[in-house]
């Protein structure tokens, strides 16, 4: 029988592999699929960033290679985890000895568990995409009360033009284990190539996880991530999400905060120029009580670029003596820059502290004087202005080879020196 | 070492502040310039460092043979010109170490010499901040962020001994110090002088000048230098005020 395609998501999807072997979260998502459409800025969670134009080109799923060596992080001495246009590369990746960490392919995680803690999560069309047509990923478990010894590089490529890649992950924080996940975003003669990455997790009871995510693809491909995680009590998680790279980016992340005593922070920078559009979406969901958060954000826009900030905290009734902190900043350095930024609070308990603020502005005209006065070039007044603004969200990598390559970066991108 | 001819600016919305006004000073030389609210001091000091936002619509500034006015703020810096501001800007994020590393590496730069050695630059950001008792502290810290008034002000004075100016203006630094501030500051400064650099002292008050003896002491009034003298001049304007000045003048 022939389908009639009338629907865009699955025009969408049409010509991507059938999968294999079909599991129940691949299935669930595939059914899913067939009565969703793609948002449009009539829907409130994409008030601000338009997708139309991507959703309608074709993409294909290919398995291709990469030059990794143009992407490892010098002196960064970690597992490295290699995909290439969603395709786990195992010949690839480097595992080193580590008795704290398995690595395993996503289609081993147990979907029973699984479910379970996904329960009651949000998904949207193109996290079910990912879900339903996922190409490969990895699932890590750190295991009860071991540090990871050393970080877990997930290192993506985008290879050629048109290609979509459908990378998906799982991690999974043991009871009292530790660990680092640096995940970067790269591209090669990818133009019109697309990023759908899902990146989930587990934190369970005093466990610990940070994640330092660098996404600098070409200016020419599309990049929407959807990371999800949960936390038990006394967990912590904490993300720093740094976005230079993609045409259009849409970083999708959720916490749910399921037990007391978490902490749970993100902080993000992003610097965009040229016709760039970088959207943060945010939602920190806290459930139980004695819990704290913080959240920090910082746009440098140039250019004809595009920030949007949407960053929610939901405080539950039950959850109280919450005490939850956020902040998105930005400093527009052109007339034709612009940022959306709508930091919200939903406060259902009552005895809560509570702090949300934003801010877009210039440059401050007698700082850059007061700079060149003492024999500045007005070039690096702007530039020392501009490190001095954004530099404490990119303190918050302490990770010091991963630092170092985001320097280097910043140097050779925007001329920036840190 | 400046020469001041028959300077005319005004504001970019076309209100003219300086009116013809002429200065000249020579190396190892102090000169204060003093005058009443709206006289055009601070705004002698700003065309001079090369603010934004004026216009000089007449007029010449020569300053150890480069014309002043055809270069850019920085290059002015770096020709030797140093203004101590009224205010000194808050800048976040900014270290006062690293923006005057930044600095003097610039100035190195364009004056063809080699970078100073990261010992002895903090050899001397020790010595310099000693100079105006200034907490080591300080100095790292981000630039002006949450320092006291005085503290701002021996920031400014902090910088000068660093840059080591040729011409350094200081724009009302003794509006909001506390005595003993002032005698820090204006210690610091005596120190800095010597036979090969000037400093243009632009006060509202006498009282700086006991501490910072003047060679020359000019009154600016309405945009022109209207009377010359020396210290003892600062003395005299103290005691009757601006306006005799305007009488003898109509006389």
């Amino acid at each position: 029988m022939e389908l009639v395609l009338d629907n865009k998501v699955l025009e969408f999807v049409s010509d991507f592999k059938k999968p294999e072997t079909i599991s129940k979260v691949r299935k669930q998502a595939l059914d899913a699929l067939n009565g969703m459409d793609f948002p449009t800025t009539r829907v409130e969670d994409w008030k601000y960033t338009r997708v139309g134009k991507y959703v309608k080109k074709k993409y294909k799923q290919v398995q291709a290679t990469a030059n990794v060596e143009d992407y490892t992080i010098a002196d960064l001495n970690a597992h490295q985890l290699v995909f290439v246009n969603g395709y786990y590369d195992e010949s690839l990746s480097t595992i080193k000895e580590d008795d704290a960490i398995s690595v395993h392919k996503i289609e081993e995680l147990d979907e029973e568990y699984y479910s379970d803690i996904v329960d009651g999560t949000s998904e949207n069309v193109f996290s079910l995409i990912n879900k339903a047509y996922q190409t490969g990923g990895v699932f890590i478990q750190v295991k009860k009360n071991k540090k990871a010894n050393f970080p877990i590089h997930f290192l993506h490529v985008l290879e050629g033009e048109e290609v979509i890649a459908n990378a998906r992950h799982f991690v999974h924080m043991e009871t009292g284990s530790k660990a680092e996940v640096v995940a970067t975003y790269h591209s090669n003669n990818s133009e019109n190539s697309f990023t759908n990455v899902v990146l989930e997790g587990h934190v369970e009871s005093n466990a610990s996880l940070t994640i330092n995510k660098l996404q600098s693809e070409a200016k020419n491909v599309f990049h929407i991530s959807n990371e999800l995680f949960v936390q038990d009590e006394s967990s912590n998680f904490l993300i720093n999400t740094i976005t230079t790279g993609a045409l259009m980016t849409r970083n999708g992340l959720e916490v749910i905060v399921e037990g007391e005593n978490c902490h749970t922070e993100m902080n993000g920078a992003y610097l965009g120029t040229e016709k760039q559009h970088m959207d943060n979406h945010t939602l920190i969901d806290q459930l139980y009580s004695n819990c704290t958060s913080s959240e920090s954000y910082k746009g440098v826009m140039d250019g004809k670029s595009v920030g949007v900030f949407n960053g929610k905290v939901i405080v539950r009734q039950d959850a109280q003596k919450i005490a939850a902190y956020q902040s998105n900043k930005n400093i527009l350095l052109s007339k034709t820059a612009s940022v959306n930024s709508k930091p919200e609070l939903e406060i259902y308990a009552d005895d809560v502290r509570c702090s949300h603020g934003s801010t877009i502005g210039e440059l401050d005209e007698d700082a850059i004087f007061y700079l060149r006065a003492r024999g500045i070039s007005a070039a690096s007044a702007k530039q020392l202005l501009v490190a001095g603004f954004i530099g404490d969200v990119l303190d918050k990598v302490e990770n010091e080879a991963l630092r170092t390559n985001i320097d280097e970066l910043f140097l050779n991108d925007f001329g920036w020196k840190f | 070492m400046l020469t001041i001819k028959n300077l005319h600016a005004s504001v970019e919305e076309g209100q003219e502040i300086l009116k013809g006004l002429n200065l000249e000073v020579k190396a190892g030389e102090v000169h204060a310039i003093m005058g009443p609210n709206g006289s055009g001091k601070s705004t002698l000091a700003s065309v001079l460092a090369g603010k934004d936002g004026y216009e000089v619509t007449e007029g010449s500034v020569d300053f150890d043979g480069v014309d002043l006015l055809d270069l850019e703020a920085e290059d002015r810096a770096k020709e030797g010109m140093f203004l101590a501001f009224q205010y000194p800007v808050e800048i976040p994020g900014v270290s006062n170490v690293n923006f005057l590393r930044t600095a003097m590496n610039e100035i190195r730069e364009y004056r063809n010499e080699d970078k100073m050695s990261a010992k002895d630059f903090l050899a001397k950001v020790k010595e310099a901040s000693n100079l105006v008792e200034l907490d080591n502290k300080l100095a790292s810290r981000a630039v002006n962020v949450g320092f006291s008034g005085g503290e701002k002000k021996r920031n400014e004075i902090f910088q000068m001994a660093m840059l080591e100016p040729k011409l350094a203006i200081l724009d009302e630094t003794d509006s909001g110090l506390d005595i003993d501030a002032l005698r820090i500051v204006s210690e610091g400064v005596n120190k800095l002088r010597s036979k090969d650099n000037a400093v243009i002292l632009i006060t509202h008050y006498q009282r700086l000048l006991e501490y910072i003896k003047p060679d020359f002491v000019h009154v600016l009034s309405a945009g022109k230098i209207i009377k010359t003298g020396g210290k003892e001049l600062a003395l005299e304007l103290e005691e009757k005020g601006y306006d005799w000045i305007n009488e003898e003048i109509a006389q």
